[in-house]
């Protein structure tokens, strides 16, 4: 499990300070004027503000009212700025860790890549792409880039979090670099991928620290929503000023509504709920994707990852554990099972491969072969190449290979033995059933058959059975053969899978699905998944990958766990739902509100409307603050909320419809009615009413 | 409840007879729009066919949005000036058998606009202004085209939701002409002959004089003993204003004139032609995106908003006004009948009144003005849902649509998905146009209301004082800004300013919301469709259903709650006040 980075409390003293201090810098027009919704609370403050100390000739509303709506409505604009202050701080502290890694290097640029000799110190600041550098052991690696000779580990903790180093090469799938981190052992020559000021460690600060925060398709949707609704809101009381004006006239009673009334009503039907909330809820879901040490490159990508409905997932590491396991021996033809087991373990001392390790592991604990190292054995080791594709041991008496069953069966016969017909039918059935046979021969002699298995990931079934309830299908995507493919599907109850997978047949998928309207993740990392990355919409690469997987796709993984994909999917549509629920829930809000105000505003001309009274609330002044101060608190009340997500579940549409309908909807009507009517209680006892 | 076994039992019979027309005329109108052969293809394609030869239309050529949009707004515009040509010169035109006079340029203009929009307000009295010719082929052509650009323009936003990744969404002449040739002319031709069995006139011949056998006296105080009882072709204009959503009557008192609705079976028969084409195109809609459970899921919707309204309506007047029986001792265990025919009594009044405003037709068989006060709001309330709930022909639909995708906006968020109606992503810029749609109906309404009370000549307008005055002016811009029709009649609106007013607010309120639906369309039938899957917000759910309703209602409460308070909302809690004083 990857180690995360240490969160800053939800609400530390100083972050609190900080966001109230942010919280009065921004109150200016041109901030405000952002958020239409808010710019209207903003206005309606400004208005009421002039109203306390402006009486309109002939008006006979008490100056205290005037006086506490204005604070109040005050609050709710510096409210709203105090909740998005505070989401921004959260990625602050992360930031500050990420600038001291972007401090200025220095650089030793090559001439060029041959001549590592020759070589100009130059500040990391400076250099632009496609120039040469070389780095060694204790060097700060100045910028992002492709290593193009050379081995090193690198410690990469800066970015990851991750405190083990890793190894980066050339000419492998492990050929990025990214600037900031530091060589621990041996030398690189790296050719720069970035320009100053788009590095990787750029982009991740400007992300973590909000500022170039880009709106997402869902959340401009929804901002114009709102902005209509303030529109309708606001016609429906700007227009009540002639209507009462016109009732006033008409039965010659009362008082027209004032201007001080039909700004709180504005206020507290706009949806300033949502309005005030909406963009600290965006920074609180990049930010949940931070936590998660997936860094984004937009926002876009993360809204993506809710919608989609097709995953790609690699088999290895996120379905089964990295390696196959050997589970179990089958001698042939008269050979003891301990024999077996114990040339087994000798082919395999040397076997530094996880396979190789589970070998010489079964042997010891289940078939008592004595524990050996590689060095306690005289002989010479055969390493695995690809060619031979097998491996083993030369050991005075003879030699015992391991490998692939036909290569092993060549091998035999140019020695002069026989294939064993047991054998093959054991190798059959063991591919049958999903798992890889290894033949084991001592000189011309085969001796039986290791079964190599595929484990499957704990808990990955119930968690895939989540994605299915979602409306979310998973598809396999292995090298195996179609046989292997199919067995371990089942076994983990993936609902397709793609075998002998090639960058081709991957990229051919992809886009079979997008033409019926799929939207599909994948998670890659070497450079021929670079197609398919770019094509599929939702693409999450392993930090460990190569520089071109990395361009290719729209999210990093640093701590390069294939699973992640489905945590952020979960946390794209968290996101949504977030903001759905608190729409909701402020729109609910306005039905208490009427019954809040409107008889309190027009009470003087049809004495009536007080029977719509239904909270009892005391006096008409009480009565408009109580919705208005009801209105400006809920923001502080919900900021928790929008930072943390609504509770996801994974669970299909209609069933988190229900859910989130009956809590943010129902519960958005009623829990107005219980607020307001405390607030006014609350007031009538300080004796504000 | 006060309604008595009988009154459930009406309402129950209209409901059933409505629903049981549904599927089969809904299915044959999307067989129309999809160009299949009907049982009248035979018998009415040479018309067709003939119809675009004249007119040199290539019925193949396909439109994308925009495209549609002008030719809809032209041919809109071109039918309100020849609409307007023809009322202002009807001195010098033919079938003028009652020498009607000049129509003042005001009353053409408002009459022209609301005819054109579908929405037949009237600020005339039929048979004291317009002539023969005027009316049936002025105002009934008309209300045959408005009605079909109406369901042209809801088929195809239907296309939009059909089609992926198309650049087009059909032929707005093809469309048009097939509504007319193929569905209302046949309808109103059967429904013609029906009324005209029942004893309504359709006659060319001149108004009757009747010589009576006691002379009674003018309200100038003479003796009269002559009477004109105005005749005219009639029958042939109720049938598509009730089934066109049009509304607009033969005589000054519409459907409660005994010439345009004289027997109960007519009564009956006219309620059901103002539902039955708005609710049939719901099966359409569902049958033309191959999922008739969204169509039915939509009509279900519409009717849990006008069941309980009309049976509130219906209860309200049942109840009557017990200041009646207070002050002068009136007998009220009738109900409130003010206004009211005695043949068609209390229930079959409120069903009509809430069918009629649930439905953009604005044709009545009572007064709406002399409803009591939360009676009459049932109307009010139902225009004041923008004309979504049955609505007009075609445009009731696509508005409810557009509510649909407002409400899967947000719910569809609320499930963590980019929100999407029938496979279609519902995104940005089908949220600023639905927007735009909700709000002008909204701006037409409040803000011609305001705009009444804060000048003289609108003030001068309303009958009653105050807050009922105030019912009256909200009552009209309401219909206007809906393309209802109907009317508190109390206003008296044939002066220039009011039909100025309205008229314009008419004609902002109908392009105004059509322009945008067809730019909806056009956006979505450009996107691909998306598989449905378990994580696809389900839209035939009755928890959907209720979100709907919920919004629908949201929207119209929240907006107009503050001015009803100051309407028949105070007026109801007045009356209240001084019952128990």
């Amino acid at each position: 499990m990857a180690i995360h980075h240490k969160r800053p409390a939800l609400l530390g003293g100083k972050a609190i300070m900080e966001a109230i201090a942010a919280s009065f810098k921004r109150l200016t027009p041109a901030y405000q004027m952002r958020n239409p919704v808010m710019f209207v609370v903003y206005v309606g403050a400004i208005i009421t503000t002039i109203l306390c100390f402006y009486h309109a000739p002939g008006s006979t509303e008490k100056t205290w009212f005037v006086v506490w709506t204005c604070v109040w409505l005050w609050f709710t604009a510096l409210f709203a700025n105090f909740a998005e202050a505070i989401a921004e701080g959260r990625g602050k502290a992360q930031a500050e860790t990420l600038k001291a890694a972007r401090k200025d290097l220095p650089a030793r640029k090559l001439k060029s890549a041959k001549d590592k000799s020759n070589c100009e110190t130059v500040s990391s600041s400076s250099l632009r792409k496609d120039d040469i550098i070389f780095v060694e052991a204790g060097d700060f690696i100045p910028g992002d880039g492709q290593v193009i000779e050379g081995v090193a580990s690198v410690d990469e903790s800066a970015i990851t979090g991750e405190s083990a180093p890793v190894i980066r090469e050339s000419g492998g799938d492990r050929d990025a670099v990214t600037g900031g981190t530091r060589i621990l052992s041996d030398w690189l020559v790296i050719r720069i991928t970035s320009n100053p000021g788009e590095s990787f460690l750029d982009k991740m600060i400007s992300l973590v620290e909000g500022a170039k925060r880009q709106k997402t398709p869902n959340e401009i949707a929804l901002a114009i929503l709102l902005a209509g609704m303030t529109i309708i809101f606001l016609l429906a009381t700007v227009t009540l000023l002639p209507f009462s004006m016109y009732a006033v006239e008409k039965t010659g009673s009362g008082a027209v509504v004032s201007v001080t009334v039909l700004i709180a009503l504005l206020v507290c039907l706009a949806p300033t709920t949502i309005g005030g909330l909406l963009s600290a809820i965006g920074i609180a879901g990049m930010d949940r994707l931070i936590v998660a040490n997936v860094v984004a490159k937009s926002g876009r990508a993360v809204e993506a990852a809710g919608d989609v409905n097709v995953l790609l997932l690699d088999k290895t590491g996120t379905i089964t554990h990295g390696n196959r396991q050997a589970a179990a021996f089958y001698p042939v033809d008269g050979i003891a099972h301990q024999q077996l087991a114990e040339a087994s373990a000798l082919a395999s001392l040397a076997d530094e491969t996880p396979e190789g390790k589970s070998i010489v592991h079964l042997a010891v604990s289940r078939h008592n072969v004595k524990e050996r190292k590689s060095t306690d054995i005289e002989g010479s080791f055969i390493p695995f190449s690809a060619e031979t594709r097998l491996s083993g041991v030369t050991l005075k008496d003879g030699q015992i290979l391991k490998g692939a069953a036909d290569a092993i069966e060549a091998h035999v016969e140019r020695l002069g033995g026989r294939s064993s017909p047991t054998a093959r039918a054991q190798i059959e059935k063991i591919a049958r059933d999903g798992g890889t046979p290894l033949l084991v021969a001592q000189g011309p002699k085969i001796l039986g058959v290791i079964h190599l298995k595929d484990v499957i990931k704990h808990g990955i079934k119930e968690r895939l059975a989540d994605l299915r309830r979602m409306g979310i299908k998973s598809i396999m995507v292995t090298g195996d053969n179609p046989l292997t493919a199919a067995a371990i599907a089942a076994e983990a109850g993936v609902d397709d899978y793609i075998a002998q997978a090639t960058p081709q047949t991957k990229l051919d998928y992809i886009k079979k699905m997008q033409a019926g309207g799929e939207l599909v993740a994948m998670v890659g990392d070497g450079t021929n998944d670079a197609p398919a990355l770019a094509q599929a919409d939702v693409a999450v690469v392993m930090n460990s990958g190569t520089q071109a997987a990395k361009e290719a796709g729209n999210m990093i993984d640093l701590d390069s766990d294939p699973t992640k994909l489905i945590e952020v999917v979960e946390i794209g549509k968290q996101l949504l739902m977030t903001r759905g629920a608190l729409t909701t829930f402020s729109i609910s809000n306005d039905l208490a509100k009427y019954f809040a105000i409107i008889p309190a505003a027009f009470a003087s001309t049809y004495p009536a409307l007080m029977k719509l009274n239904v909270m009892g609330l005391t006096s008409p002044e009480s009565a408009i603050l109580s919705a208005v101060i009801f209105n400006a608190l809920i923001i502080i009340f919900l900021i928790p909320l929008a930072l943390k997500g609504v509770k996801y579940l994974p669970a299909s549409a209609n069933s988190l419809l229900q859910r989130n309908v009956l809590i943010y909807g129902v519960g958005g009507v009623i829990i107005p009615f219980a607020g307001i009517k405390l607030i006014d209680m609350l007031l009538t006892a300080a004796g504000v009413s | 409840m006060n309604l008595s076994f009988n009154d459930w039992a009406q309402i129950a019979l209209y409901f059933a007879v409505l629903f049981l027309a549904v599927k089969p005329l809904g299915l044959y109108m999307a067989k129309i729009y999809e160009g299949e052969r009907t049982f009248l293809s035979s018998k009415m394609g040479w018309l067709e066919r003939g119809l675009y030869k004249l007119c040199g239309i290539n019925a193949q050529e396909e439109m994308g949005w925009k495209a549609y949009s002008v030719h809809v707004m032209v041919f809109s515009t071109f039918t309100l000036l020849a609409l307007y040509a023809l009322l202002r010169l009807q001195t010098h035109l033919p079938l003028n058998p009652a020498g009607m006079g000049k129509i003042t340029p005001d009353l053409a203009f408002n009459t022209a606009a609301s005819f054109t929009t579908n929405t037949n307000w009237q600020a005339y009295g039929g048979e004291s202004t317009m002539s023969y010719f005027s009316q049936m082929v002025g105002l009934t052509l008309q209300n045959f085209v408005s009605a079909a650009v109406g369901m042209a323009v809801l088929v195809a936003f239907i296309r939009g939701f059909v089609r992926k990744t198309a650049k087009t969404i059909g032929n707005f002449w093809v469309d048009m002409t097939r509504s007319v040739i193929y569905i209302l002319l046949p309808l109103s031709l059967v429904f013609a002959v029906i009324l005209t069995s029942q004893g309504v006139v359709q006659t060319f011949r001149p108004y009757v004089e009747a010589h009576l056998t006691a002379a009674t006296m003018g309200s100038d105080h003479k003796p009269v003993a002559v009477q004109t009882i105005a005749v005219g072709p009639a029958a042939s204009q109720i049938a598509i204003k009730q089934l066109g959503t049009n509304g607009g009557g033969f005589f000054n008192v519409n459907s409660a004139h005994p010439f345009e609705n004289p027997t109960a079976l007519s009564n009956f028969l006219e309620m059901l032609a103002i539902l039955l084409i708005p609710a049939a195109l719901c099966y359409t809609f569902g049958y033309m995106i191959r999922d008739t459970r969204q169509g039915w899921a939509i009509l279900i919707a519409m009717t849990v908003i006008l069941l309980p309204l009309m049976i509130f309506c219906a209860s309200q007047e049942r109840g009557g006004n017990p200041r009646l029986t207070q002050i002068a001792a009136i007998d009220q265990s009738s109900g409130n009948m003010e206004g009211k025919e005695t043949r068609f009594g209390v229930v079959n009044s409120a069903i009509w009144a809430a069918a009629t405003t649930a439905a953009s037709n604005g044709s009545v068989n009572s007064m709406h003005d002399s409803y009591t006060p939360l009676g009459g709001m049932a109307p009010l309330l139902m225009i004041q849902f923008s004309e979504v709930i049955f609505g007009g022909v075609g445009c009731g639909l696509y508005g409810m649509i557009v509510y649909v995708l407002l409400t899967v906006f947000i719910a569809g968020l609320m499930v963590g998905r980019t929100p999407e109606y029938l496979g279609k992503k519902v995104q940005s810029f089908e949220i600023k146009m639905a927007s735009i749609a909700i709000l002008v109906p909204l701006v037409a309404t409040l803000g011609g209301a305001a705009i009444a009370v804060l000048t003289a000549a609108g003030k001068a307008g309303a009958f009653n004082p105050g807050a009922q005055g105030f019912s009256e002016i909200l009552y009209a811009f309401s219909s206007a800004g809906n393309n209802n029709g109907s009317a508190f009649a109390g206003l008296n609106a044939n002066t220039p300013f009011y039909n100025t007013a309205l008229g314009i607010a008419m004609l902002f309120s109908r392009f105004w919301c059509m322009l945008p639906v067809l730019a909806i369309a056009g956006a979505l039938a450009a996107k691909k469709s998306t598989p449905v899957s378990a994580g696809t917000l389900p839209t035939h759910t009755p928890l959907f259903v209720s979100l709907l309703v919920g919004v629908v209602v949201l929207v119209g409460v929240l907006t107009y709650v503050p001015a009803l308070a100051l309407g028949p909302i105070a007026e109801h809690f007045n009356m209240l006040k001084h019952l128990h004083s």
